[in-house]
C-alpha cells in the first residue's frame, strides 16, 4: 500500500528518464530537441509548455531574444514597443533588471544544460550499458559532435554578451549546486578545442541532413570566434579566420544568385546557407523566429498578404544610418567601365554632380542594342537623359518631364530607343518606404523610420506559406552563410591575417555581381567592410558584435538615431559593450560577479 | 408539543428519542409530536441544535409539552472535528460553525458564496459575475507563496479535489447549497494538524443535511431572480469618441470615423434569469433514517450567451444495528451541470470598438457583423479589436460535467469494551467532464482571406479520487482522578486519477492536435489524537500526523506535524462561577506545525522526458522529428512547513446576551515550496521548484454576536465580526541581496514582460513595485515625469518603489436578523480596509496611442474616460507603472438584504408556507474609481461585472 506513494507518470508523452532510451530512436529525438531550442520555445508549439520561464513565452525564443539584443541595440533597428524594458535597448540604458536581456541570458544556459544532458546521457559507459553498438553507434557519435557544437554556438553567443559566465559542462550533474565563472579568455579557450575537437568526427561540408550542423558550421563558427578573438582575448586570431573562412569557401558552397530567395519561406532550397535555424508554419511552431521577425517588421500601409501573413505586429523598423549605408560603396568608374563602352548619352539634371550644366554622368553600352547604363550617385533632385552633353532635342525624360529622385545610389538603365528606363537601387536595400519617413520622430510609431521587406512567408513565386492561417512562418533563418564568411575572410585579410587581397576583393565583387550586377570595388578598407557586411547582412544577427569589434558599438564617436535615447544619437559608455549578468542569478548564485560598470 | 421557552413559538425538527433505543420522532411544524408504544419509566430526550437537551421521564401522561431553553452560548453544540467531534465547551482549537440559518441567502449557485463576509479570517473573493463563478478563498491569508493558498474541504468526511473540473466555473458548485447543514472553519494548527499534509491554509468541513427519525416530511422550495449589471465601465460614448478623435486623430483616423452611436457595453449585457427548484424528502423506515433531495437550478449570466444549468441529486441513509453499536452512513451526492461560457474577451472588446461603428454591417461577410476590414475585404486581424457580439453570438463554448461525491462511513462500538471505538471511511469523488469549444466558420478569426474555417475544439476529462480512513478511538472517563481521555489513532489513503484530453483544431486535420495527460497523485497518512481533561476545567489536546506525499522523492516523502492546545474553562473556576454576568470564559492556546506539497505538478522530483505536440517538431532532412525534452526536477523537494501559534478567549455575557471570541495568531512558514530562478547552469531550466524561502503572517479576529431584543413578538440579533491580517515575506531565495528586486509577479494587460507587482523580502507578497507619479498644480498626472526616488538623474527601475498592496488590512462582516411574529428581515455587509487595486482597465485603455495606435493606422479603438482626465498620450512602459494606477479600493458593500413572512400551516396541519424576497450586491460605497473594487489579485482587468440580483421565492413544507 505505501509502495502507492511511487507514482509514476502514466501519460505517453511523459517518460521516465531512465526509459526513455530502450527505444532507439530516442537518441535522434532528443537531438531535434537541442536543435530546436533555437527555433521553438517549449514542447507546445506556438506556446503552452515553455523551456524557460520568467517572461512571456513567445518573447522567450532563442533567435527572437538573440535578435533583439545583436540588432535592436544597433543602428540596424529599431522596436516601437513598450513592452518591459524592451525600449532599454535601443536607449543603451539596460541594466542587470532588464528582463530581456535576463531571458537572453537564461536561454543560452537552458541550451548548454541541454547539451550537457544529452552528453551525460550517452557517454560510452552508459552506451555500452545499454548494448548500443554498430550503426546507431556510429550515428550517436556523430549527434554528440553536433551536440558539441551547438553547445559551443551558444557559449559563442554567451562570450560575445557576456563575456565571463557560468562555466558547466556535461560533468555537472544537475542539481541545486552554484556553478563557477569563466573568464571570458578561458571560455574562448574552451571553445576554440571544442570545435577543434569534433572537427574530424563532424559529418563533411553538405553531407549531413538539411538543418543539421557539418564541418562547415563548425569552421565557420571557429571563423567568427578567431574574427572576434581581440575583443574576446586581446589578442588577434585573424590568420586563422583567414584559414577557416578558406576551409568553408573551398567547401563547394555557392552563393544564391537572387539575394531576395534567402529570405523566403522556400529558402531550404537557396544557396549558400551554411547553418540555418529551420522553421515550419504547422510543425516548427513558436512566436519567435521568424514569425516575429516577418510579422514585427510590417505595419503601417504595408499588405500582410505580400509577406504571407494575416497582419503585422508593427514593430521593427531601420534608422536613417542604415539606409544611407546604401549610398556609396563601390568604384563608380570602375563599374561603369565594367558595363561597357562609354557612349554619348548621359544623365543630366539637379540630382547629378554637374547639375543642368553638364557635362552629364556618362551612359555606358550594354550588352542589349539602345540600352545603357550607368552607376551614379545622386541627390535628390531630377533628372533627364540627354545625348552629347547638349540640348539638342535628344533629351527626355518622364513623357516629357524631368525625373524626379530622392538622394542615393542608383543604377541607371535606360532603352534611347523606346525612351524606357530604370532606376534601382542595391537589389540588397529591401526598404519600404510608401508612407514611412526616413527619419524617426516617436520610436513608437511605425512609419516613423523605414520598414524592411527582407524576411517574407512567401515562397519565389509568391505563394504563402504552408499555415493557412497566417500566423506561423515557414521561412528558415540562415544563421550561418556563406556571404558572411567572404567578408569575414575579406576582413581578417584587412587585419593582417595574410590569405590574398585580391581574393577578398573579388569576394566582395561576387556578392555584389549575382544575378543582377551592383557595381564593382577595387579598393576595400575596414570601414567599406563595416558598411558592406550592414548591406549584406543587416537584421541576421550580426550587427552588435560588428560594431563592438569596429569600436563603433558605443565610446566612440558613431552614433545613429536614437542612441542612447536621444533622437540625433548621444555616445554611450564603453562596459555597455558587455552585458551584465542579470539579478536573478547573481541573487541565485554567489559564485558570480558583475561585469564592469554595473 | 414542543415549544421555544421564550417565545412559546412551536420547534419543528426537534428529535425526540427513547433513550437506549432507536426509536424515536421529530415534531412537525407546529410543534406535534407522536411516539407510539411508549411505557411508563422510559426516558424522552429531546434534543435540538442550539437548545439544552432535555430528558423527561414519562409518566402517565400520555401528552408530554416540552418547552426547550436555548443552550448558553450552544456550549453543548456538536462541532464537527478532524476524525471526530466535539462540543463548543470542550473545543480547544480554533474553529468556528457556521448554521444554514445563518448563511448568506439569495440566489446563490456556489457554496462558498454563502460563507462570504461570516466569518473573521475568512476571505472570499468572488472571480466575478459569471453564474456558478468560483473564488478565491483565504483562511488567514495565503501561508503559501507559490504552492496552493487554498483551504481544504472535506465534504461528508470527504476531502475533495480542490483542483478545477475541467469545464466546470467552480467545483464546489456541484454541491446543492440546499443540501448543506453547516459549515467548520478550522483555523488553527491545533484544529487543523490532525489533516496534516494540506491543512496549512485551514479546513472548511461542509456537513450535509441528514435524513432524521419519524414521518415522512417534504419541503420544497423554489426561487426566480432577476440579474443584473448595477454598473458599466466608462467608456467614452459615441460622441465623446468623436469629439476625441476630431481633435487628436490623423486625418486619416478622422477618416475612419462612423456615424452610429453604439454602446458595445449594453450590446454584450443584458438582463439574466434564474430559478431554482428543490424538493426533499426525510423520513425514516425501520431502522433506516434517510433523507432524498433533487434540486435543478437554471441560471443565465448578464454576459450574452453565459448559462449554467444543474441538476442535483443527493441521497443519505443512516442506520444504528446491534443495538446501536454499529452505526453505518451512507451519503451520496449526484450533480449534472451544463455550462455556456460567454467569451470574456467580449467584456475588454466593448470598451475598446469604436463605438461610431453600427453593430451590423451592410455585407453578408463576417455573420453580417461590422469588423475592420482590410482594403481587399479581408478582417485586420492584428491590431484591430473584433465585434464584441459577434464574439459572443459567433462562438459556442459549452461543456457537461457529473460528479459523485459520496461516503460509507461503519463506525462500530466494541461491545466487549464500549469505550473503543472503531471507524471505517471510504469515499469516492469522480467526476466526467466534456466540452466543445466552437468558433463559426463565419467569425473572422485571423484569417488570411474570407475565413471558412471556424475553430472547434473538445475536451474530455474524468477524475477518480477514492479515500480510505481507519481510525481507532478510546474514550474513558477516569472519575478517580478526576479526568478524562479521549484517544485515536488512524490512517489514511487518498489517491487522485485525473485523465482526459485536449482535441483543438477539429476542422482542419492538418491542424488537428491532441493534448492527453494522465496524472496520479497519492496522499497517506498515520495519526494520531489525545484528549485529555481534568476537572472538567483544564483541556489539553495533542495531535501527532505523519503524511507521505506522492509528489516527493523516497528519501523526503514523509512529514511530521505535530501539534499541542490547551483550553482553560475559567468560567467553571469558583471566582466566576458565581459572577453572575459570566456565562463563558474560556481561554484557549495552541501551537502546531502544519503542511504543504500542493505544487501544481505531479511529478516533480523525479526525471523525465517530455516529447513534444506536432506543432513542436524540427526539421532533420525532409522530415520533422517530435523531439524529447529532458524535464526540470528537483529530486530535493519536501514538505512546506507552518508553524501556527494561537491564543484565544471565548467569551459570553449576561446570559449570552452578548458573547464571541478574540483569537490573535502567528504564523510562520519556512521551506517555501517556492518557484525560483535556479542558479544558471545547474538545473534543467532557469526556475523552478525548491524549498525556499519565509513568511509571517499575523493577525487578530474578532467575533461577536449579540441577542439584543429577545420577546415574544420580536427577535433582534447583531453578528459582527472582523479580522486584521498581515503577510510578510522574510527570506526569497539563497542570497538575498540588497540590490535583488524581488520576484517579479502580477503580468497584466498591456505590454508582454511587464509585473507590476514584487515578490521582496519584508514586504506583504504581491505588494506593487511603480514610479511615483509627479502632478501639476491642478493635480494633473503629468506625463512621463516621476519622482527620482535614488536622485541619480535619471529614471530607472531603481527608481520603482513598493506601494500597498491587494490584500485588506481590515475586513469586517456585519449581519442583522430581525423577525417580528411572522416577518423576517435579514441583512449583510461587509468591507475591507486598506486594500489596494492596480486599475488594468484605466491603464490599457486610457492613452491616445491606444485609441489612434500609430502602429495600425487602418483602426481607431475607443478608450476609458480617464483618457480625458490624465491627456496621456504615450504608451510607454513607464506609463503604465505609474502608481498614479494603484488606487485604494477600501470598500463597504451591503451584500445582501432578505424579508421573509411566515404564513404557518395554510394547507392543512402539518404543512407550512413561506415566502421571502431577496436582493444581493445593493450598494458598494468606495473611492475606488474603477467598477468594482473587490479584486482577488489586486489587477482589475476585464472582471465579468458582478451583477446586483433581486429573488422571490416561495418554500412550502408538507
Amino acid at each position: 500500500c505505501l509502495n502507492d506513494l511511487d507514482t509514476v507518470p502514466q501519460d505517453k508523452d511523459i517518460i521516465l528518464a531512465d526509459e526513455l532510451f530502450n527505444d532507439p530512436a530516442t537518441y535522434k529525438q532528443v537531438l531535434a530537441k537541442i536543435y530546436a531550442g533555437l527555433a521553438i520555445s517549449g514542447q507546445q508549439g506556438p506556446a503552452g509548455l515553455p523551456d524557460i520561464t520568467g517572461i512571456d513565452e513567445g518573447f522567450s525564443q532563442y533567435l527572437r531574444q538573440y535578435w533583439l539584443a545583436q540588432q535592436v541595440t544597433t543602428d540596424e533597428a529599431v522596436i516601437g514597443w513598450a513592452d518591459g524594458s524592451l525600449p532599454d535597448y535601443h536607449e543603451h540604458d539596460w541594466n542587470a533588471s532588464n528582463e530581456f536581456v535576463t531571458a537572453l541570458y537564461n536561454r543560452i544556459i537552458y541550451q548548454i544544460t541541454s547539451c550537457n544532458a544529452f552528453l551525460r546521457e550517452t557517454t560510452d559507459g552508459k552506451l555500452s550499458a545499454r548494448g548500443v553498438d554498430g550503426q546507431l553507434l556510429e550515428n550517436i557519435q556523430v549527434y554528440k559532435s553536433e551536440v558539441r557544437f551547438l553547445r559551443a554556438l551558444s557559449y559563442y553567443h554567451a562570450i560575445d554578451l557576456f563575456g565571463n559566465f557560468p562555466f558547466v559542462t556535461e560533468n555537472d550533474e544537475v542539481g541545486f549546486f552554484f556553478p563557477e565563472q569563466i573568464d571570458r579568455a578561458d571560455l574562448f579557450n574552451f571553445i576554440e578545442s571544442e570545435l577543434l575537437a569534433i572537427e574530424g568526427t563532424l559529418l563533411a561540408p553538405r553531407a549531413n541532413e538539411y538543418a543539421r550542423a557539418d564541418q562547415a558550421a563548425a569552421w565557420t563558427l571557429l571563423a567568427k570566434l578567431y574574427l572576434n578573438a581581440e575583443v574576446y582575448t586581446g589578442t588577434g586570431r585573424y590568420s586563422d579566420c583567414v584559414t577557416y573562412s578558406e576551409k568553408v569557401i573551398n567547401s563547394g558552397y555557392s552563393l544564391e544568385t537572387t539575394y531576395d530567395n534567402l529570405f523566403l519561406a522556400d529558402n531550404h532550397t537557396s544557396n549558400g546557407v551554411i547553418f540555418p535555424i529551420a522553421f515550419d508554419g504547422l510543425r516548427t511552431q513558436s512566436f519567435g523566429g521568424t514569425t516575429f521577425l516577418i510579422h514585427a517588421a510590417v505595419g503601417g500601409d504595408m499588405d500582410p498578404a505580400e509577406f504571407g501573413i494575416n497582419g503585422g505586429w508593427g514593430g521593427n523598423r531601420t534608422t536613417s544610418a542604415l539606409v544611407n549605408t546604401f549610398n556609396s560603396g563601390i568604384d563608380l568608374m570602375a563599374s561603369n567601365n565594367k558595363i561597357g563602352d562609354a557612349t554619348s548619352w548621359g544623365i543630366v539634371g539637379s540630382a547629378t554632380p554637374n547639375s543642368w550644366n553638364g557635362p552629364d554622368v556618362v551612359l555606358h553600352q550594354t550588352n542589349t542594342t539602345d540600352v545603357l547604363q550607368a552607376f551614379v550617385s545622386l541627390v535628390d533632385g531630377e533628372i533627364k537623359f540627354r545625348k552629347d552633353n547638349a540640348w539638342n532635342g535628344t533629351d527626355f525624360g518622364d513623357d516629357g518631364s524631368n525625373i524626379a529622385v530622392s538622394a542615393g545610389l542608383y543604377k541607371v538603365t535606360v532603352n534611347v530607343n523606346t525612351q524606357e528606363f530604370k532606376l534601382e537601387k542595391d537589389p540588397r536595400a529591401l526598404f519600404y518606404t510608401e508612407g514611412q519617413e526616413l527619419e524617426i520622430e516617436s520610436i513608437s510609431t511605425f512609419t516613423d523610420g523605414y520598414a524592411i521587406t527582407k524576411f517574407k512567408n512567401v515562397d519565389q513565386n509568391g505563394n504563402p506559406g504552408s499555415d493557412s492561417t497566417g500566423d506561423f512562418t515557414d521561412t528558415d533563418f540562415p544563421l550561418f552563410r556563406l556571404a558572411d564568411v567572404y567578408l569575414m575572410y575579406a576582413e581578417a585579410n584587412l587585419r593582417g591575417g595574410g590569405g590574398s587581397e585580391a581574393n577578398a576583393i573579388s569576394y566582395i565583387n561576387e556578392l555584389r555581381d549575382r544575378a543582377d550586377n551592383f557595381g564593382t570595388v577595387t579598393s576595400i578598407n575596414l570601414d567599406f567592410i563595416l558598411n558592406e557586411r550592414a548591406r549584406e547582412l543587416y537584421w541576421e544577427g550580426h550587427r552588435r558584435t560588428d560594431l563592438i569589434r569596429f569600436g563603433q558599438f558605443t565610446d566612440g564617436n558613431y552614433v545613429w538615431p536614437w542612441k542612447g535615447g536621444v533622437k540625433e544619437g548621444v555616445s554611450t559608455p564603453a562596459y555597455l559593450n558587455l552585458f551584465p549578468i542579470p539579478a536573478t542569478d547573481l541573487n541565485a548564485n554567489p559564485n558570480l560577479t558583475q561585469n564592469t560598470g554595473y | 408539543n414542543v415549544s421555544e421557552a421564550t417565545s412559546n413559538s412551536p420547534l419543528p425538527g426537534v428529535g425526540i428519542i427513547i433513550k437506549g433505543t432507536i426509536k424515536g420522532a421529530a415534531t412537525d411544524f407546529d410543534g406535534n409530536y407522536v411516539i407510539e408504544n411508549v411505557k411508563p419509566g422510559d426516558v424522552l430526550v429531546f434534543s435540538y441544535i442550539g437548545f439544552n437537551t432535555q430528558e423527561i421521564t414519562v409518566g402517565s401522561n400520555s401528552t408530554i409539552n416540552v418547552a426547550m431553553v436555548e443552550s448558553a452560548e450552544s456550549l453543548d453544540e456538536v462541532v464537527i472535528i478532524g476524525y471526530g467531534v466535539t462540543t463548543v465547551k470542550d473545543a480547544t482549537g480554533s474553529v468556528t460553525s457556521v448554521k444554514a440559518k445563518d448563511l448568506n441567502k439569495g440566489a446563490i449557485v456556489s457554496p462558498d458564496q454563502m460563507l462570504t463576509g461570516k466569518v473573521a479570517g475568512v476571505q472570499i473573493t468572488s472571480d466575478g459575475g459569471a453564474p456558478g463563478g468560483g473564488s478565491q478563498i483565504r483562511i488567514r491569508g495565503g501561508s503559501s507563496l507559490n504552492a496552493s493558498n487554498d483551504p481544504l474541504f472535506i465534504i461528508d468526511g470527504v476531502p475533495v479535489d480542490k483542483d478545477g473540473i475541467a469545464g466546470i466555473r467552480n467545483p464546489l458548485n456541484t454541491i446543492n447549497p440546499n443540501d448543506i447543514e453547516s459549515y467548520t472553519i478550522l483555523k488553527d494548527a491545533s484544529a487543523t494538524a490532525i489533516y496534516g499534509s494540506r491543512a496549512s491554509n485551514g479546513v472548511i468541513i461542509i456537513t450535509t443535511k441528514k435524513g432524521s427519525s419519524g414521518e415522512l416530511q417534504g419541503s420544497y422550495s423554489a426561487n426566480f431572480s432577476v440579474n443584473r449589471n448595477s454598473d458599466t465601465v466608462d467608456a467614452l460614448s459615441a460622441d465623446q469618441f468623436r469629439a476625441y478623435v476630431n481633435e487628436n486623430g490623423l486625418p486619416s483616423d478622422i477618416a475612419l470615423l462612423g456615424n452610429a452611436n453604439t454602446n458595445w457595453q449594453d450590446e454584450i449585457f443584458k438582463t439574466g434569469y434564474g430559478t431554482s427548484h428543490n424538493l426533499s424528502l426525510n423520513g425514516s423506515s425501520g431502522a433506516f433514517k434517510f433523507r432524498t433531495s433533487f434540486g435543478y437550478t437554471n441560471q443565465s449570466g448578464t454576459l450574452k450567451t453565459s448559462n449554467l444549468e444543474r441538476g442535483t441529486f443527493s441521497v443519505s441513509i443512516g442506520t444504528a444495528l446491534l443495538e446501536d453499536h454499529l452505526k453505518i452512513d451512507f451519503n451520496n451526492k449526484l450533480s449534472l451541470i451544463n455550462n455556456r461560457f460567454g467569451d470574456t474577451g467580449a467584456i475588454g472588446s466593448a470598451i475598446s470598438f469604436d463605438p461610431t461603428q453600427p453593430v451590423y454591417s451592410d455585407s453578408p461577410n463576417y455573420g453580417g457583423y461590422f469588423e475592420w476590414l482590410q482594403a481587399n475585404g479581408n478582417p485586420i486581424s492584428v491590431g484591430a479589436p473584433r465585434n464584441p457580439l459577434a464574439l459572443l453570438e459567433q462562438r459556442n463554448n459549452n461543456s457537461h460535467a457529473t460528479r459523485n461525491i459520496g461516503n460509507i462511513q461503519f463506525d462500530y462500538k466494541m461491545h466487549f469494551l464500549p469505550e473503543l471505538r472503531a471507524n471505517l471511511n471510504l469515499g469516492y469523488d469522480i467526476s466526467s467532464s466534456d466540452g466543445d469549444n466552437s468558433i463559426f466558420d463565419s467569425a473572422t478569426s485571423s484569417n488570411l482571406e474570407l475565413a471558412t474555417l471556424g475553430n472547434i475544439s473538445h475536451f474530455e476529462q474524468d477524475k477518480k479520487n477514492i479515500l480510505s480512513d481507519f481510525y481507532l478511538n478510546y474514550a474513558k472517563d477516569l472519575d478517580a482522578i478526576n479526568s478524562s481521555l479521549d484517544f485515536m489513532v488512524g490512517y489514511s489513503y487518498q489517491n487522485f486519477k485525473n485523465e482526459g484530453f485536449d482535441r483543438n483544431n477539429i476542422q482542419d486535420r492538418a491542424l488537428t492536435e491532441v493534448l492527453d495527460y494522465y496524472n496520479e497523485l497519492n496522499l497517506q497518512s498515520f495519526f494520531g489524537r489525545l484528549k485529555y481533561s481534568f476537572v472538567d476545567k483544564y483541556l489539553l489536546t495533542l495531535t501527532y500526523r505523519r503524511d507521505g506525499s506522492s509528489r516527493f522523492s523516497k528519501s523526503n516523502r514523509w512529514g511530521n506535524f505535530p501539534s499541542a492546545a490547551f483550553a482553560w474553562k475559567i468560567y467553571e473556576e469558583p471566582f466566576i462561577k458565581n459572577v453572575d454576568a459570566i456565562t463563558n470564559l474560556k481561554l484557549r492556546l495552541s501551537w502546531g506545525i502544519t503542511g504543504q506539497q500542493d505544487i501544481g505538478d505531479y511529478y516533480p522530483a523525479i526525471a523525465t522526458y517530455l516529447a513534444s505536440t506536432n506543432t513542436a517538431q524540427y526539421q532533420f532532412g525532409s522530415s520533422y522529428l517530435t523531439t524529447f525534452r529532458a524535464q526540470p526536477f528537483n529530486s530535493t523537494l519536501k514538505w512546506e512547513e507552518t508553524e501556527t501559534y494561537n491564543a484565544g478567549i471565548d467569551f459570553g455575557l449576561f446570559d449570552n446576551v452578548l458573547s464571541g471570541a478574540v483569537d490573535a495568531y502567528f504564523r510562520k512558514t519556512k521551506d517555501l515550496l517556492n518557484f525560483i530562478p535556479f542558479p544558471g547552469g545547474s538545473s534543467l531550466s532557469n526556475a523552478g521548484n525548491a524549498n525556499i524561502g519565509k513568511m509571517e503572517n499575523k493577525g487578530i479576529e474578532v467575533t461577536l454576536s449579540t441577542r439584543a431584543i429577545r420577546s415574544d413578538d420580536l427577535n433582534l440579533d447583531f453578528d459582527f465580526n472582523f479580522t486584521y491580517a498581515d503577510t510578510e515575506i522574510t527570506q526569497l531565495t539563497t542570497n538575498d541581496g540588497p540590490d535583488y528586486e524581488g520576484v517579479p509577479v502580477g503580468g497584466f494587460d498591456g505590454g508582454v514582460g511587464n509585473y507590476i507587482q514584487r515578490h521582496t523580502v519584508g514586504y506583504s507578497p504581491y505588494a506593487f513595485f511603480v514610479f511615483q507619479q509627479v502632478y501639476d498644480a491642478n493635480g494633473k498626472p503629468i506625463e512621463g515625469v516621476y519622482v527620482d526616488r535614488n536622485n541619480d538623474g535619471s529614471i530607472s527601475n531603481a527608481d520603482r518603489y513598493r506601494f500597498e498592496k491587494p490584500t485588506a488590512d481590515f475586513t469586517a462582516g456585519f449581519t442583522t436578523n430581525l423577525t417580528y411574529k411572522d416577518w423576517n428581515f435579514n441583512m449583510a455587509w461587509r468591507g475591507n480596509v486598506g486594500n489596494y487595486v492596480y486599475n488594468n482597465v484605466d491603464s490599457a485603455k486610457g492613452f491616445r496611442d491606444q485609441l489612434l495606435n500609430p502602429s495600425f493606422p487602418n483602426v481607431i479603438e475607443n478608450g476609458v474616460s480617464n483618457i480625458l482626465d490624465s491627456d496621456f498620450i504615450n504608451g510607454g512602459t513607464n506609463r503604465y507603472l505609474s502608481d498614479y494606477y494603484v488606487q485604494e479600493a477600501s470598500f463597504i458593500k451591503l451584500d445582501n438584504v432578505s424579508i421573509g413572512y411566515d404564513f404557518g400551516s395554510v394547507f392543512g396541519e402539518t404543512s407550512n408556507l413561506s415566502v421571502s424576497g431577496t436582493a444581493q450586491n445593493l450598494i458598494t460605497i468606495t473611492d475606488y474609481e474603477g467598477l468594482d473594487p473587490e479584486v482577488g489579485s489586486g489587477i482589475d482587468f476585464n472582471i465579468y461585472p458582478r451583477p446586483r440580483i433581486y429573488m422571490v421565492g416561495v418554500n412550502l413544507n408538507f
